[in-house]
């Protein structure tokens, strides 16, 4: 009979939280005197780095409550944390400081998070402030950023007998055929089953040294044909897995094993950001190698001799809407960005102007590498990329296209590369010009 | 007090469903506009969507292999055997692991040079290196994720096949011995009439079931290389996509269509009363 009256309660109180959840939320506190209040008390803040949220993160909060006697910083690491806190978001339960999902339109910001001043004076102090903006408005405060490359292990590259960095898609092809015939490494490892990391390869917008590559993009009708990134990208992509330079099954690869094969010599390229090139080297550390082994190079394309590299923040945090103590929210995000040794730690482009570029990135700056950050997309088309993919059913962002494309490739889907690319020019021309106008 | 906790966790959630169909929510958004029929236009429109009822084909066909094995074990361990409960326990296991743990289970069953290869080859059944890569050929794929479902849910339908078995009254077996009758004649006459309406039952969950597999191919291959069922696309529109809106109208549809041929099903196999004479 007890038992009973709890269920009785239970069924009722998430009947009533789901009713909050649909009418919580509206109305518009404008203005930045949401940060003006005393900086005290605790706060919850979002992270995804469930790896280190019980070791460095506790020693980040500690050293803010030192700088902000009184407060009290608690951590909540979520593993799926794109598609959990973006749920969350609506339900005005997304704690006190959240990283940004990317899922949230810029559009849709002002709806969940608080604005922290004008883009222009806040682009001042940080970077990468224009990605979260909206209306003149920013919203995010950047934690860190990451540049586009292929990490290798130099000994199995000195060991195929190359001195010289490739300078074209069909140098690199070149250079991991040697690697297949005289070593015993899989020259490129596409890490398809978790499929986030083929997503990788729509990171290097930048190599065409165009600004607008993205934007470009959404009047673009066929952007997998001619001298745009995607096509440049795509391209070396289904060439290495036709040419049968990657894994000999994609479906059955393991992203947390692959770092100890590359490490160890198994695995010889992976196309990932920069943030990578930190782990890679604690896997070889960890392997007992040097992590000097680990070596980091520009995509294969250049403009004029010079190697272009996209230059894009990871998440960046805002202060929740929801938020019952803004002040200390905007105190940790600043503090965050500026002292904690962030982008350190992921070998990271810091996120303040003028802040140095980390050791990792040294080869690029003997390379002669140029960073090149794309614009964001212009007032009113905001979400036009997302409707576009939506229509198109080719998520540029992620890796469910780019597994087909892989599969193209390596013969397990009917088609040829020209037969495939042009499908996606089709579907894709399709919903620039359904959304044009 | 049970209809309230229907209302809350069935009609309440279906009703939602049913009103985000109708409209271009992206799952986070605090607006949802309404766009009438748009997202049923959309699914019916493009034949992709529904190409992926194909896949089912393989499941569909992998429950009778299921079933029969059920049957069979079941018929055969609701007589004498020697150790019996612990075969009963065996055969029920696979079905009390969770699924993820499955997931991850197959994954590495049939990785190149993973157990599955290891076992063929301790058989003598081939070299390694020779064998097809049962999860990265589009052959195979869909056959090996259906073995892997049989694998674990063939349990469920031994539960079901013995307590229908062990409900004949033992009355009956007697007198099919004293008439003489061997085990065959036993199974067709006696057993088979005697669970008919657990195996139509079953027919109905290994249809409804082929037609909205999710975990196993969302584990294992995440959709990719041609293993994409109806429901892992449902979730990729939603979550991937973000078209909660769109994901909600093919949810609907697939629960029409499970009605509805579950309806056919009864209409032409009508479930009488069974009485065993």
């Amino acid at each position: 009979m007890k038992m009973r009256h709890v269920l009785a309660g239970f069924g009722v109180l998430v009947l009533a939280a789901g009713l909050a959840a649909c009418s919580g939320g509206s109305g518009d506190s404008s203005g930045g005197d949401a940060f003006a209040g005393k900086i005290t008390g605790t706060i919850t803040v979002l992270t995804n780095r469930t790896d280190i949220v019980n070791t460095t993160f506790k020693k980040y909060a500690k050293e803010f409550e030192k700088a902000y006697p009184g407060t009290n910083v608690k951590f909540e690491a979520i593993t799926n944390y794109e598609q959990d806190v973006t749920t969350r978001l609506g339900s005005g339960n997304a704690g006190d400081v959240a990283l940004i999902p990317t899922a949230v339109g810029r559009a849709q910001l002002p709806q969940f998070f608080e604005p922290l001043g004008s883009e222009a004076s806040v682009s001042k102090t940080y970077r990468f402030v224009a990605n979260q903006s909206y209306n003149g408005k920013a919203y995010g405060i950047p934690t860190y950023g990451s540049t586009m490359g292929f990490v290798y292990n130099k000994d199995v590259w000195k060991q195929a007998g190359i001195t010289a960095l490739p300078k074209t898609p069909s140098e690199f092809l070149d250079d991991l055929k040697q690697i297949k015939s005289k070593t015993s490494a899989t020259p490129y490892y596409t890490n398809y089953h978790d499929q986030w990391p083929l997503s990788q390869w729509n990171g290097d917008s930048g190599l065409t040294n165009n600004v607008d590559a993205v934007n470009d993009l959404n009047t673009n009708k066929a952007p997998w044909s001619g001298k745009t990134y995607v096509n440049i990208s795509d391209s070396l992509l289904f060439d290495i897995v036709h040419d049968g330079l990657s894994e000999v099954d994609p479906t059955t690869t393991a992203w947390e094993s692959s770092k100890g094969y590359l490490a160890q010599g198994q695995i010889a390229t992976m196309y990932l950001g920069s943030w990578a090139i930190t782990q890679m080297q604690d896997a070889a550390t960890k392997a007992g190698k040097s992590a000097d082994s680990i070596g980091y190079m520009p995509f294969p394309y250049q403009v004029k001799g010079t190697y272009y590299a996209a230059l894009a923040p990871d998440y960046l945090q805002g202060v929740t809407k929801a938020s019952k103590n803004k002040p200390t929210a905007y105190a940790w995000a600043n503090w965050f960005a500026k002292k904690s040794g962030y982008a350190d730690l992921n070998g990271g482009v810091g996120a303040t102007v003028g802040s140095k570029n980390p050791a990792t990135l040294n080869n690029f700056a003997k390379l002669g590498v140029k960073y090149v950050e794309q614009a964001p997309a212009p007032k009113g088309k905001e979400n036009l990329q997302n409707q576009i993919m939506k229509e198109s059913q080719i998520d540029l962002s992620g890796g469910i296209y780019r597994q087909k494309l892989v599969d193209v490739a390596r013969g397990a889907a009917s088609g040829t590369k020209a037969s495939y690319f042009a499908s996606l020019n089709q579907a894709w021309g399709q919903a620039v010009a359904d959304n044009a106008g | 007090m049970p209809l309230v906790l229907l209302i809350t966790f069935t009609y309440y959630p279906v009703g939602n469903m049913i009103w985000y169909s109708f409209t271009d929510w992206d799952g986070i958004d605090q607006t949802k506009n309404f766009v009438g029929l748009n997202n049923y236009i959309q699914l019916f429109t493009r034949p992709q969507y529904f190409q992926v009822f194909t896949v089912s084909l393989y499941y569909f066909a992998a429950s009778f292999v299921q079933m029969a094995i059920a049957l069979y074990f079941a018929t055969l361990l609701s007589f004498r055997t020697r150790f019996k409960n612990f075969f009963k326990g065996i055969i029920f296991f696979p079905y009390l692991i969770n699924g993820v743990a499955i997931g991850l289970i197959f994954l590495f069953f049939f990785r190149p040079g993973g157990t599955l290869d290891a076992t063929l080859v301790a058989l003598g059944l081939g070299k390694m290196g020779h064998f097809p890569l049962w999860l990265g050929n589009p052959g195979w794929v869909n056959i090996s994720l259906a073995g892997a479902s049989v694998w674990r849910y063939t349990g469920l339908n031994f539960v079901l096949f013995l307590g229908a078995i062990q409900s004949i009254p033992s009355e009956a077996y007697e007198a099919a011995d004293i008439d003489g009758a061997n085990s065959w004649q036993k199974f067709r006459y006696l057993i088979v009439p005697g669970i008919r309406r657990i195996i139509s039952l079953s027919m109905i969950l290994a249809i409804a079931g082929s037609l909205s597999v999710f975990e196993l191919p969302y584990i294992i291959t995440g959709g990719a290389n041609g293993s994409g069922t109806f429901v892992t696309t449902t979730v990729q529109q939603a979550f991937v996509f973000q078209r909660v809106g769109f994901a909600s109208a093919m949810a609907v549809m697939l629960t029409i269509v499970v009605l509805l041929i579950t309806w056919i099903q009864r209409k032409l196999v009508p479930d009488d009363d069974v009485a065993l004479s």
